[in-house]
């Protein structure tokens, strides 16, 4: 049992994810507020673009630990979502700030049931993905 | 905001004890409630002549609340310098550097001002003074000018502070006689009046140039109470003097037992007798006077004029007017204030006094209405003072022309049958006047309140007991059917054989299968459209059916008729907070139950009593369940704070672009004259901005003898240089703002400054108009090119007629959206006026105004000599533009029965939540539509109810809410939902998706979906419906025009592909479906063909004395035209009148006025008004169809051999063009995508 780059790996990727499912949380009610007439969409466009970047950051940190770690299974795992979110920043409204939200059409309901739909999709994502860093990291720690 | 009201108040029990009071209590409404209506918007100035007979109360002075001081607007005078503070340091360094010397600080004018602001608050100083070196015009001028005339502290002071009495400004410039002088030496000053810039270093900040003298005198504004007055009262002597006396003198017969009773039949009377009725209206009813004084004097003449029935159709429409006047319980107005010199004041005086005539007695108690500073306070007062309700109907009028149109009765037919109907009138017994009012189409008998003022005996068989039609409506709704209707729209209908498919007169609506009493209350289809009539009942059903579900909204829409109800308590259903309509249900006296979501509500006690019928405990014979159509007198529940004035705002591009173009002067002219119309109140207020590479303020201030041009050239950080004075009072200011108008073409003539800095004058117009919102129009004539919100070309002119994708349909950069959403915040409509030759990136430059609910006009290639038609067109668009009604701070809010949802909104404005949207300014001529999903099934019903609710503020400071209740049968067969198609609503909301498909994803795949639409629906009629296994193109009759106006809508700017468009008029035709309503839209997709060289009378209309012929419609193809004929197209936006090479001599010189064919002038642009049966025919024809328009069209003479007619050919959507295909290739295409 040691202490090898890809233990650490998988423990800070573990306390990583937890911030992302409070992101993916967060997301989730923000969007249920506005459906629900509780938020100006302006207001929450503002809070919610913030915490974009941030949230595609620290996926792509994993990713690049994994890499470095050699960890490939785990990494095949993410690789998925990582060009997701490439796709997706890519094709986001004109913007000049950062994020993805347009108060302007955030409204329409297509696109509010799709950033809900993400939502939870990224949640369930990242719940599973904890528990697989979880045993990854004891895997690790005692095979090593 | 919306939410703010919700609480009904609950009526009190006191209220009630004076239901049975004499009349003349009840004539005393609620100052404002009844006073209300009067001002609010544009068309509804004229009702005070209609409302007094039925002694519409006092009007609430409003005049005493906005004395000329815009007292509410004062910003303290501190604020400004806060502001900008922050800009000064950075501004002064700029100063410094300059070659120029401009050290202010020391200045005298500064240091001194008694407003205790520091001197070291460059204030003043570092602002003004800085004119960049590159505008040497402004360089020069500035020095020439060796006297600081503004320099005086005093002056500076006077501008600040907001209360300054002219006559203290008076002095200040007589103290300053320095001023005067200097404007005339300088060589170039003629062009510039106004710059107020720094001359010598160190001397002054505020030069004032004033180059031109105005003439104004100080302060004194004409009060124009006494001219408009005459003019009205004209008829009868007696009857001009306000209104006390007038009822008894001029019918002595009458015995009704009020005052007041009396002086409506003499109203009515008089209506009928006169082809002048609205003279005598007006005189005798209504101290006149007053109410004239308060519209607008220029507006008067040409208003009178409109408003004599029989004038021409427009008439008919807008001069008929309902005039429901329900108002009971209000103790008798107070005698009127002593009017205060202005014409509001006027008004207000007039009208109560012709309430006091009426009712005999003034009650005391209810004071509430003089003083009238704070609208929520009134709103208070007349609740507690008589807790009652006040229902009236008053008629709202197209526009400014039919302002005063304010005769009787809605749809009485105007000439010869009001005569006979005078009688009956002048009988005064209530009975008798049944006939009369029977003829109104909308023929809701008992719920004209002003029977019911006189409720007499007659009454009684009319107050039936309990079971109504709102009663019955659900029992009835949906189920009996028109048969034959429905069989005829279902009748299968094969595309391929049938070729001539289109109706002999513009299509209608389809009529919903309703029970006929609630067809008879529905919402009229020009406001409120579904796509389906038939709603189906679930979204199953709906997939089935291919249709997209939909509604189509035009909800300011200039109205003939709209009943205005004053009333404490806005009945709501608690939970959804529904405002009642006529498709509830009463479950007893004492319940009704939601059409929305079915929640059983109380029925306040308030509510109990009728006001139309005067009689307790009728419920649903109020104006609200009768109409479906209503407008509510908003309480301060429904006001986030209190109702701001009308502020317009003008921005102008002053480059030398815009000079080129040509279109300030134009812009300038069309104002002044209709300055006086501008939809307002005494508070209306007005201001000017222009810019090229620096941005221009203008100093109005009431007491400058002349405008001040302030000049901000930091526009990295615009800044508001005063506060105060920027936006005056159009009232105070007048001359001063006329003198600007006229001197602003010439001030700027020699520019050569060819850089534009929209996005900075926009910035600075965001800052200037926030405290208060209002209107911001923007005129633009390039690509803006400097500081924020800069622009690059990004059209590739090869890639005009690319049959690829088209790029760049989106915005290029966020600026615009953001500035707009700020705007939206703060109540700023921004509308936008472009008008430029070149590339200017309307894709980025419309998002300014599509998220502030603003509107977009382009004029491309703009130029005042070289595109007459044009200019024409920019000028016809800006009258309406000017004097059309507006709503501010406005909300819409669109419910729908559970079950339904709405999935996206299109138009302009910002969604604030679900159903909610944010609309900065709602103006009658922009549209909306809604598309819908059906979420749970509605099968436990068998009505679905669409509600749109639009709160705004109107022109005159009132709070109102226009409520729109559509009702449609819930149906379960796909057959019925195909019965109730309406191909045009359809079409429209197709448009709307296609539009913003093309620009999320891409063009081509917009047109793929149109298409796609078409096979979608033939292939899901072909399976589902139709059992007869015919080949062809087999559609439900009801949708035989789908494949037609799909074709048509691929052919348009917006979507084309293959043939030469300008990147910016595509983006405009985009926006223009956005927002145009649908009867505009329809004819631009698909123009109406006529023939016009062989009409006949067979068919004809028969209106005020004129014949309009009725030509049938023709297809648009070529081979419906010939050579030996004239041909009209009606596009929406112009008429195209196509002369054939042969065509009748007769036709040429009877209506063009021109000897031969060859004579014919190729750029024709009017119809000459000759004496010839023909030419009076054909221009009938015209005026008929211009009636119901907004923008009047221009008329395009085209001759064969000239080559405008491509214009006119590519409109012939059913033929081949150069790069699409024509209406059989499409069907071909379609069918073969069908079989498939």
């Amino acid at each position: 049992m040691a202490f090898t780059f890809a233990a650490f790996c998988y423990m800070l990727t573990l306390l990583l994810t937890a911030a992302l499912i409070f992101f993916a949380i967060w997301h989730i009610i923000a969007f249920d507020e506005l459906k629900t007439d509780y938020k100006n969409p302006i207001d929450q466009c503002n809070t919610l673009n913030p915490l974009v970047l941030p949230e595609y950051l620290i996926h792509f940190f994993f990713c690049v630990m994994f890499f470095c770690a050699a960890e490939w299974l785990t990494l095949c795992l993410n690789i998925p979502l990582l060009a997701y979110h490439v796709w997706r920043y890519m094709t986001r409204p004109v913007m000049s700030g950062p994020g993805l939200y347009d108060p302007t059409t955030i409204m329409n309901a297509d696109i509010l049931a799709y950033c809900q739909k993400e939502g939870w999709c990224k949640l369930a994502f990242y719940l599973l993905s904890f528990f697989y860093y979880l045993y990854g990291m004891i895997y690790v720690l005692v095979s090593s | 905001m919306w939410a703010s009201g919700r609480e009904d108040r609950a009526m009190s029990a006191p209220g009630f004890t004076n239901l049975n009071s004499s009349s003349s209590s009840s004539q005393d409404s609620t100052p404002n409630g009844g006073a209300a209506p009067l001002y609010q918007n544009g068309p509804a100035q004229t009702y005070p002549y209609m409302h007094t007979p039925s002694g519409y109360y006092g009007a609430p002075p409003q005049q005493q609340s906005y004395p000329t001081i815009p007292a509410h607007s004062t910003p303290a005078p501190n604020k400004a310098p806060i502001m900008n503070r922050s800009h000064s340091a950075n501004y002064y360094q700029n100063n410094q550097q300059h070659p120029l010397p401009q050290h202010h600080v020391a200045s005298s004018a500064y240091s001194a001002p008694p407003s205790s602001a520091p001197p070291s608050q460059p204030y003043t100083t570092l602002h003004y003074s800085a004119p960049p070196p590159s505008n040497a015009q402004f360089n020069q001028q500035s020095f020439q000018q060796q006297n600081p005339p503004y320099a005086t502290p005093g002056s500076y002071c006077g501008q600040q502070s907001y209360h300054t009495p002219p006559a203290q400004h008076s002095q200040q410039q007589q103290q300053q006689p320095s001023l005067v002088p200097a404007p005339a030496g300088g060589p170039g000053a003629p062009l510039y009046p106004i710059v107020s810039y720094p001359s010598a270093p160190r001397s002054s900040h505020y030069g004032t140039l004033s180059s031109y003298q105005s003439a104004s005198t100080l302060g004194v504004l004409p009060t124009q109470t006494g001219a408009p007055l005459h003019q009205y009262s004209t008829p009868r002597s007696a009857s001009t003097q306000p209104g006390h006396s007038v009822a008894p003198s001029s019918q002595p017969t009458v015995n009704g037992s009020t005052a007041a009773q009396a002086i409506v039949p003499r109203h009515y009377d008089q209506s009928h007798q006169a082809s002048l009725s609205y003279d005598s209206y007006s005189g005798a009813s209504h101290s006149s006077g007053g109410a004239d004084a308060d519209r607008p004097p220029s507006g008067t003449p040409s208003a009178s004029v409109h408003s004599s029935p029989g004038h021409h159709q427009e008439f008919e429409k807008g001069a008929c007017h309902l005039t429901f006047i329900v108002c009971y319980l209000f103790p008798p107005h107070p005698p009127p204030p002593p009017p205060p010199p202005d014409g509001y004041v006027a008004n207000s005086g007039a009208s109560s006094g012709s309430v006091t005539a009426s009712g005999p007695a003034a009650a005391p108690s209810s004071s509430s209405s003089d003083d009238d500073d704070d609208e929520e306070e009134d709103e208070e007062a007349g609740g507690d003072t008589s807790s009652s309700t006040t229902g009236s109907a008053s008629p709202v009028l197209n526009s400014f022309d039919s302002l005063e149109g304010g005769s009787f009765p809605d749809s009485l037919p105007p000439s010869s049958d009001m005569t006979n109907q005078a009688q009956p009138y002048s009988s005064y017994s209530y009975p008798s006047m049944q006939p009369a009012y029977q003829q109104r189409p909308s023929s809701h008998t008992e719920s004209s309140p002003s029977h019911n003022q006189y409720g007499q005996p007659g009454y009684q068989q009319y107050s039936q007991p309990f079971p109504s039609l709102s009663q019955l409506s659900a029992a009835l709704g949906g189920l009996s059917g028109v048969p034959e209707l429905e069989v005829e729209a279902l009748r299968p209908v094969n595309l391929l054989q049938e070729r001539n498919l289109l109706p002999p007169r513009p299509l209608e609506a389809p009529e919903p299968n309703l029970s006929p009493d609630l067809k008879k209350v529905n919402c009229s289809p020009q406001t409120f459209r579904c796509t389906l009539s038939s709603i189906p009942q679930t979204q199953a059903l709906l997939n089935k059916a291919r249709l997209p579900l939909g509604l189509l909204l035009h909800p300011f829409r200039d109205l003939q008729q709209l009943p205005v109800i004053t009333s404490n308590t806005i009945v709501r259903c608690r939970s959804c907070r529904t405002y009642i309509n006529p498709f509830i249900t009463f479950l007893d006296q004492r319940r009704w139950k939601c059409n929305l979501c079915y929640r059983v509500n109380d029925v306040p006690d308030e509510f109990m009593y009728n006001p139309v019928t005067r009689s307790y405990g009728e419920p649903h014979k109020r104006p609200e369940v009768q109409n479906a159509t209503v407008e509510f007198i908003a309480s301060s529940d429904y006001m986030l704070r209190p109702p701001q004035p009308a502020v317009y705002l003008f921005v102008l591009d002053v480059s030398h672009n815009a000079v080129e173009a040509g279109y300030l002067k134009f812009f300038c002219e069309s104002l002044l004259e209709n300055l006086d119309k501008l939809p307002g109140d005494t508070r209306t207020r007005v201001g000017f901005l222009t810019f090229d590479n620096t941005i221009h303020f203008y100093n109005l201030q009431e007491g400058l003898s002349q405008p001040q041009m302030l000049v901000v050239s930091d526009i990295d950080d615009v800044f508001i240089p005063s506060h105060d004075s920027l936006m005056v009072n159009l009232k105070e200011s007048k001359e001063l703002v006329q003198d600007l108008l006229t001197s602003l073409p010439t001030m700027f003539s020699q520019n050569r400054e060819t850089h534009s800095a929209l996005g900075p004058a926009l910035q600075a117009a965001f800052k200037l108009m926030s405290p208060t919102g209002g209107r911001v129009t923007v005129f633009q004539t390039q690509l803006p090119s400097l500081g924020a919100g800069m622009l690059q070309s990004r059209e590739d002119p090869n890639q005009r007629s690319s049959t690829k994708g088209v790029q760049h349909l989106g915005p290029a950069t966020d600026f615009y959206k953001k500035l707009a959403l700020d705007c939206s915040g703060q109540q700023i409509g921004v509308d936008l006026f472009l008008l430029s030759s070149q590339y200017a990136d309307l894709a980025s430059l419309a998002c300014i105004s599509k998220y502030s609910a603003g509107s977009i006009f382009y004029y491309p290639s703009f130029h005042y000599i070289h595109n007459p038609a044009q200019l024409e067109k920019f000028q016809k668009d800006l009258e309406r533009y000017l004097t059309r009604k507006i709503g501010f701070e406005a909300v819409m809010r669109i419910r729908c029965t559970k079950g339904l949802s709405i999935h996206t909104f299109h138009g302009n404005f910002f969604v604030r939540s679900t159903d909610l949207l944010s609309l900065a300014n709602v103006n009658p001529d922009s549209a909306f539509a809604v598309q819908m999903s059906i979420e749970d099934s509605l099968a436990d019903t068998s009505l679905a109810c669409f509600q749109a609710a639009l709160l705004y503020t109107s022109s005159k400071g009132k709070r109102r809410i226009r409520v729109h209740t559509l009702c449609l049968p819930v149906v379960n067969q796909l057959s019925d939902v195909y019965a109730g198609a309406d191909v045009q609503a359809i079409t429209c909301l197709l448009a709307n998706m296609a539009i913003d498909r093309s620009i999320s994803s891409s063009l081509s795949d917009a047109r793929d979906a149109l298409v796609n639409a078409v096979v979608d629906l033939v292939t899901a009629y072909k399976s589902s419906v139709s059992n007869l296994q015919q080949s062809g193109l087999v559609v439900p009759a009801a949708l035989r025009l789908f494949p037609l106006y799909i074709l048509a809508l691929l052919k348009q700017k917006a979507l084309r592909t293959g043939t030469s468009t300008r990147l910016d008029e595509r983006v405009f035709a985009m926006c223009e479906f956005k927002t145009q309503p649908l009867q505009q839209l329809m004819r631009i997709v698909h123009p109406d063909l006529y023939r016009l060289d062989n009409m006949s009378e067979q068919g004809a209309l028969h209106l005020n004395n004129t014949v309009v012929p009725q030509p049938p419609l023709l297809h648009l193809s070529a081979e419906r035209l010939s050579r030996d004929g004239a041909f009209l197209m009606d596009c929406g936006d112009a008429f195209y009148l196509w002369i054939g090479k042969c065509c009748n001599e007769m036709f040429i010189r009877d209506v063009l006025g021109c000897p031969s064919y060859a004579s014919v002038p190729p750029n024709m642009s009017h119809i000459p008004e000759l004496e010839t049966p023909l030419s009076e025919r054909v221009r009938a024809f015209f005026d008929w169809l211009q009636d119901n328009r907004a923008f009047s069209s221009t008329i395009h003479v085209v001759k064969d051999d000239a080559s405008a007619k491509a214009t006119f050919f590519q409109n012939l959507v059913e033929d081949r063009s150069e790069s699409a295909s024509s209406y059989s290739e499409f069907l071909q295409h379609v069918q073969l995508q069908v079989s498939k």
